[in-house]
């Protein structure tokens, strides 16, 4: 049992390190495209040669990220097949199809374009070039689309329809799951959230620009368009994260209440707007949930249902079997325990089914199919020693979701005031702009951690399970030595690292470089 | 940024071509970042994904059927 946890522990880390590199790339492609997009509309209207300057240095930066991020996400493909065997197999089509439809559609889209708009500036027309640079924008949101929703697939599963002869679940409605609550506020809020970093990374260049008194008037146009997707892009974010949170209430009810670190629920629940979990705490005993808190009354209540008077079941409620209707009303659901025993008759069914199967019995194997599909729910259930099992990692999980909601916080702030200095430079004095200019860069990095924070909360919330309900990860991940997955996990930390490393410094020279040269030219 | 250099080329594929051809020829940072996307690629497929993530299933399986039962034997649910 401990060489397969720390196998599983290893598979975990190793996914979480690539997912979270991979992560760093995508969310300033995504944002980046749009502001690009936006200036060069800007360019096309007014013909202003210095907004096409503008556009071409953050096309460059745009480039720049682009190029070394490309491929970065193949390899947590690349683990799929490798390390988490069975899980790909039990997913079947239902996660390669969103992931070649990305493959096919979205990435070669964002592909063609952004050769289009690279090379095509004297090559092709305004508008051909003004429309490829907004298609390559659109290609990178379809790309994530397509990963989020099957990522979405695992929190909420749903269209699809376990087949026991071939092991495999098999898909039955594409829309419902392309379309399913978990895929469009998770779309949402990640592709918005990516508007933001966009609108802040835009802001905290300028910042640095302008603390050395380079490139004032590019500085003045970008910081307008930055500051304004990025208010629009946090103001979102937080519409759909309210959104987000309804949804993980609905279908992930564990991830909420680890969330808030909330043991025991309640009607008219308060949030805790800030606390320290005592790490003595678990779901089988009787101690105090915080060491230190201040909570908001009615908040998580109202967060979860919109109802301020809803009950809002705890973890250790959640293990009993309690949870609440759509109308915030308590009711009994089946119990960990019933889960766990459903689960388990359900491999029992499996097994029996196989025995069917091969002896040719067709109406047991009809049979024993309803009755697997019946329960099957719960089948990943069979596969734990405990029900707190199914608990996840808390304080990692609270920590997490109030450092991500207390920068979202902050951004809303910073954004608006970052967007009214934009209009009104006059405002900052000059010892007051050193500061400012000094929190704007700051703020680049806090907004990169607050994104990555909302990632671990969603996979360290979701815990232990691969798909939710269906599959832990114990199950999920092939029968390899811990020692294999440990050297990879290296390998790729050194060299996610290097990449790191080099998108910073050729990101950098060009913010650097281009600031005196291009730039004085068009101004 | 008028469309004021033609596409060489006299059919559609040769104008594509071209078309990469001179915005290959004419990037400054582009080659630096095409060097290490090429780099990268080679690593990750050539390096990482033969000598460290062979498909795993395809390892120990030959066909679909072979695949469902070695999957049902590591999930504990095949005959008993």
């Amino acid at each position: 049992m401990n060489e397969l946890t720390t196998l599983v522990d290893w598979s975990r880390a190793q996914f979480a390190l690539t997912a979270i590199y991979h992560w760093l790339f995508v969310p300033l492609t995504l944002g980046l495209g749009v502001i690009v997009a936006i200036m060069e509309t800007l360019y096309y209207r007014t013909r202003d040669e210095k907004w096409l300057a503008t556009t071409k240095f953050w096309m460059t930066l745009f480039g720049v990220n682009f190029a070394i991020g490309v491929a970065t996400g193949i390899i947590l493909e690349f683990e799929f097949g490798t390390n988490w065997s069975n899980y790909s197999w039990f997913v079947g089509d239902i996660f390669g199809a969103p992931l070649a439809i990305d493959g096919i559609l979205a990435f070669f889209m964002e592909s063609t374009f952004i050769a289009v708009m690279f090379f095509g500036w004297k090559k092709v027309s305004p508008k051909f070039h003004l429309a490829s640079t907004w298609l390559t924008a659109i290609g990178a949101s379809l790309s994530a689309l397509w990963i989020l929703v099957a990522n979405a697939w695992m929190q909420y599963p749903t269209g699809c329809e376990f087949n026991p002869a071939t092991m495999r679940n098999e898909m039955v409605s594409f829309w419902q799951v392309a379309l399913s609550p978990m895929a469009l506020s998770k779309f949402f809020h990640t592709v918005l959230s990516a508007w933001t970093l966009g609108g802040v990374f835009v802001v905290g260049v300028c910042a640095w620009m302008l603390l050395r008194k380079r490139n004032v008037e590019h500085c003045h146009r970008s910081l307008k368009v930055g500051a304004w997707v990025g208010v629009i892009g946090i103001v979102l974010t937080c519409i759909t994260g309210d959104s987000s949170a309804v949804t993980v209430a609905k279908y992930q009810p564990m991830k909420l209440a680890a969330m808030e670190g909330l043991y025991q629920g309640s009607a008219k629940q308060s949030i805790v707007a800030a606390g320290i979990i005592n790490p003595a705490k678990t779901a089988t005993n009787d101690e105090k949930p915080y060491l230190f808190h201040i909570s908001i009354p009615y908040g998580l209540s109202f967060l979860a249902t919109h109802n301020p008077n809803a009950l809002v079941p705890g973890i250790r409620d959640i293990i009993d079997g309690v949870s609440y209707d759509e109308d915030g009303n308590f009711v009994n659901t089946v119990s960990y325990a019933e889960r766990m025993q459903k689960g388990k008759q359900l491999q029992e069914l499996l097994a029996q089914y196989d025995v069917a199967r091969r002896a040719g019995n067709q109406m047991a194997v009809d049979t024993l199919h309803k009755a697997i599909n019946a329960d099957f729910k719960y089948f990943g259930y069979g596969y734990l020693d405990t029900p707190e099992e199914a608990v996840p990692n808390v304080s990692l999980t609270f920590y997490t979701f109030h450092f991500m909601v207390t920068i979202g916080g902050y951004l809303v702030a910073f954004l608006l005031i970052a967007l009214l200095l934009a209009y009104r430079p006059a405002l900052l004095k000059d010892k007051l702009s050193c500061w400012w200019y000094w929190l704007c860069i700051i703020t680049i990095p806090l907004t990169y951690l607050c994104s990555a924070s909302g990632w671990i909360v969603a996979e360290v919330g979701r815990q232990p399970w691969t798909i939710q309900d269906l599959m832990p990860n114990k199950v999920a991940i092939s029968d390899l030595s811990a020692g294999y997955v440990q050297l990879t996990f290296w390998i790729f930390a050194v060299l996610f690292t290097a990449l790191l490393i080099a998108d910073v410094s050729i990101i950098c020279k060009q913010i650097s470089k281009k600031s005196l040269t291009d730039l004085n030219k068009a101004e | 940024m008028n469309a004021n250099e033609t596409l060489r080329g006299n059919n559609w594929w040769q104008k594509v071509l071209y078309f990469y051809v001179d915005g290959f020829k004419s990037m400054t940072v582009g080659r630096t970042l095409w060097a290490i996307i090429i780099l990268k690629i080679i690593i990750f497929f050539l390096i990482v994904k033969l000598a460290f993530f062979p498909d795993f299933l395809n390892s120990v399986a030959g066909n679909d059927e072979e695949k469902a039962d070695y999957v049902r034997h590591e999930m504990g649910v095949d005959r008993k």
